[in-house]
């Protein structure tokens, strides 16, 4: 009988020096961790300060400049009234970038839906709760139409979005025309469309509805992403498509469900801006896509998916509408806002890099 | 003999077009052991292995697991069934904790309204399994199992996969190269675990194209040959050139009956 190979326990003959090998690991000269060393792993673990301080360093700022006019309750009123349409369209805005998207649609699929509801209560006596829940549908729908391009055709989100923004925006007009449907016509039919434009004053506070609706979006947006499964599944489709569906999770199914969930917040976001305009106009709210990709940015959710957290873009959200307000009040003119707007972006944006380049 | 196996397959063909990726193969996986599976590049070891997984639809045979014949419709129906797979590329999601990874796709909700009404997760319940599971195969070396899957080494990475896989399957588990990117030490560690997980009663099919792992762990050899199961060999009985010249088709494959086409009596 041959002796039995000397295999199990040992492994193999050339694996038997590792016993005697070198157990240090390989180690690395850290002893002067910079200030910017530690400062970047700190952030590192807590990407929503970012926003926080840039929101900090712009209020006092404008604070400064202006000598203490924008602090005024009634400055501050009107930013958190303002806050209202672009936060909910920033938060449905979060759920695409996190799957490593863009919606570059959902700006034209509020003014398109506000103006359904609008067009549906008020020109062809829809009932006013009816024409609301068709508004959001509709938007529903959209985003289906934006996940089916992005999982079955299999376009990137982007071009898929951009194609869409231009349809959405096309259909506005030929569908409803370009007449405003005014405030005053609303009232008399359809009340119930410019609900979230009410006030609730709190003393010196002046909150709309709207604003207090933005909140609780924020919260169960925060709920769902980190304390429920499907939210998991966001940011694992987003951080590695196909590892997660190696792993068991139906990334194209999560995609398309991200996209119409964007696109029923778009549909309330429409709602919210009929309370907030007083009318539905197709003319209306112009910037407002882009700056909730602003908000997004600085808020810390990745370009690059799956990293991010929700906190950061209600303080995006909040960073966009002061500087928008701060710069108005200053003498500057209205371009140097957009030129402060992409500096901030295009910091945000860097920042990010930097920040995720940390060796853990 | 009448060891029911675990698997059987029985001319199983996949056609791509003018090609025959798997030409009237065969396949059996017994209870309780390691079964290699080798072959050239081309050669279709992992179009057989995928279709008893399930990522792979064959045009004609029959697939038995435990007897009964199924038809699986994606790895998903497999893993229904307890048919874990441990991915070369992992398959882990980088910024996701190691205990989120685990429970990828199968997540625990907390029990009452919270879990029922509110699809709220029980994170404890979740990190205490995953604890409990890495601790048991020895891989507790980590230092918090709310580490994000990045922050892990190559061969951790692996065992946290390999975890997994033993943690849920209750039929069997499939490695494809499950060593191929790993180093020397982690490549150990990783054969030592498979060796863990067998010792559990779970058998295991390993792809592999490094022989000497295959001769260490595997109880019977699966060699793939132009789309068949050229032969399956007892790698106790055979050297790595002779797995390698039948493999290559440099020499014939062996009778039949000095094949192990089913386990070795104990």
């Amino acid at each position: 009988m041959a002796e039995p190979a000397p295999q199990r326990p040992g492994g193999q003959d050339f694996e038997q020096t590792l016993n005697q090998s070198d157990t240090n690991v390989a180690r690395f000269e850290n002893t002067d961790r910079t200030f910017l060393k530690s400062l970047q792993h700190f952030l590192h673990g807590n990407p929503t300060i970012v926003p926080v301080v840039i929101l900090i360093l712009g209020i006092v700022g404008f604070a400064v400049v202006t000598d203490g006019k924008f602090l005024s309750l009634y400055n501050m009123n009107v930013i958190l009234q303002r806050v209202s349409i672009v936060g909910t369209l920033a938060a449905a805005q979060t759920l695409v970038i996190l799957t490593a998207g863009i919606d570059l649609s959902i700006g034209a699929l509020m003014v398109l839906m506000s103006m359904a509801m609008g067009h549906l209560a008020v020109s062809m006596g829809v009932p006013a709760p009816l024409a609301v829940l068709i508004g959001l549908g509709g938007g529903g729908l959209c985003g289906f139409l934006n996940g089916l391009l992005v999982t079955k055709v299999k376009l990137p989100p982007f071009i898929t979005t951009l194609g869409t923004w231009r349809i959405f925006y096309a259909l506005i007009f030929m569908v409803f025309g370009s007449q405003s449907i005014r405030g005053g016509d609303i009232d008399k039919v359809a009340p119930l469309l410019k609900f979230w434009g009410n006030v609730l004053v709190l003393g010196p506070v002046r909150l709309t509805y709207g604003s207090i609706l933005l909140f609780v979006i924020f919260f169960v947006l925060w709920y769902v992403l980190t304390q429920t499964a499907w939210g998991r599944h966001v940011y694992a489709v987003g951080d590695d498509a196909e590892a997660a569906e190696l792993s068991g999770m139906q990334s194209d199914r999560v995609l398309r469900q991200v996209y119409i969930v964007a696109g029923v917040v778009g549909g309330l976001a429409a709602w919210m801006a009929i309370g907030r305009l007083g009318s539905a106009s197709p003319t209306s709210f112009a910037e407002a896509n882009l700056e909730s990709i602003t908000a997004v940015v600085i808020g810390g959710i990745s370009l690059f998916g799956g990293r991010g957290s929700i906190w950061g873009v209600f303080f995006g959200a909040i960073i966009v509408q002061v500087f928008d307000a701060g710069l108005s009040m200053t003498s500057l003119d209205t371009q140097a806002k957009y030129m402060a707007l992409g500096v901030l972006i295009i910091v945000a944006v860097a920042m990010d890099q930097w920040i995720r380049k940390v060796s853990a | 003999m009448t060891v029911q196996p675990i698997v059987q397959g029985r001319g199983i063909v996949k056609r791509y077009g003018h090609v025959t990726a798997i030409d009237h193969s065969d396949f059996d996986l017994y209870p309780g052991e390691i079964l290699a599976v080798i072959g050239d590049n081309g050669a279709g070891k992992s179009s057989i292995v995928k279709s008893i997984c399930g990522a792979v639809h064959p045009d004609e045979g029959e697939i038995k697991i435990e007897g009964k014949p199924v038809h699986f419709n994606s790895p998903l129906d497999a893993r229904d069934m307890g048919i874990e797979i441990v991915y070369q590329q992992l398959a882990l999601s980088p910024a996701l904790s190691i205990a989120d990874n685990m429970f990828a796709g199968r997540e625990l909700l907390k029990p009452g309204v919270m879990g029922k009404v509110f699809r709220q997760l029980d994170k404890k319940a979740m990190e205490d399994f995953a604890r409990q599971k890495l601790s048991d195969l020895g891989l507790m070396t980590v230092q918090s199992i709310n580490q994000a899957v990045e922050t892990l080494s190559g061969g951790q990475r692996q065992g946290v996969a390999v975890a997994r896989a033993a943690a849920f399957a209750k039929k069997f588990i499939i490695m494809d190269e499950p060593t191929a990117a790993l180093g020397v030490k982690e490549s150990r560690r990783v054969l030592e675990l498979i060796q863990e997980v067998r010792s559990r009663g779970i058998p295991i099919v390993l792809i592999s194209h490094n022989m000497p792992h295959v001769f260490e762990v595997a109880d019977r050899i699966h060699i793939h040959r132009l789309g068949k199961r050229h032969a399956v060999i007892d790698p106790a009985k055979f050297s790595m050139s002779d797995a390698v010249a039948i493999m290559t088709g440099a020499s014939e494959a062996p009778p039949i009956e000095d094949q192990q086409l089913t386990p070795k009596v104990a």
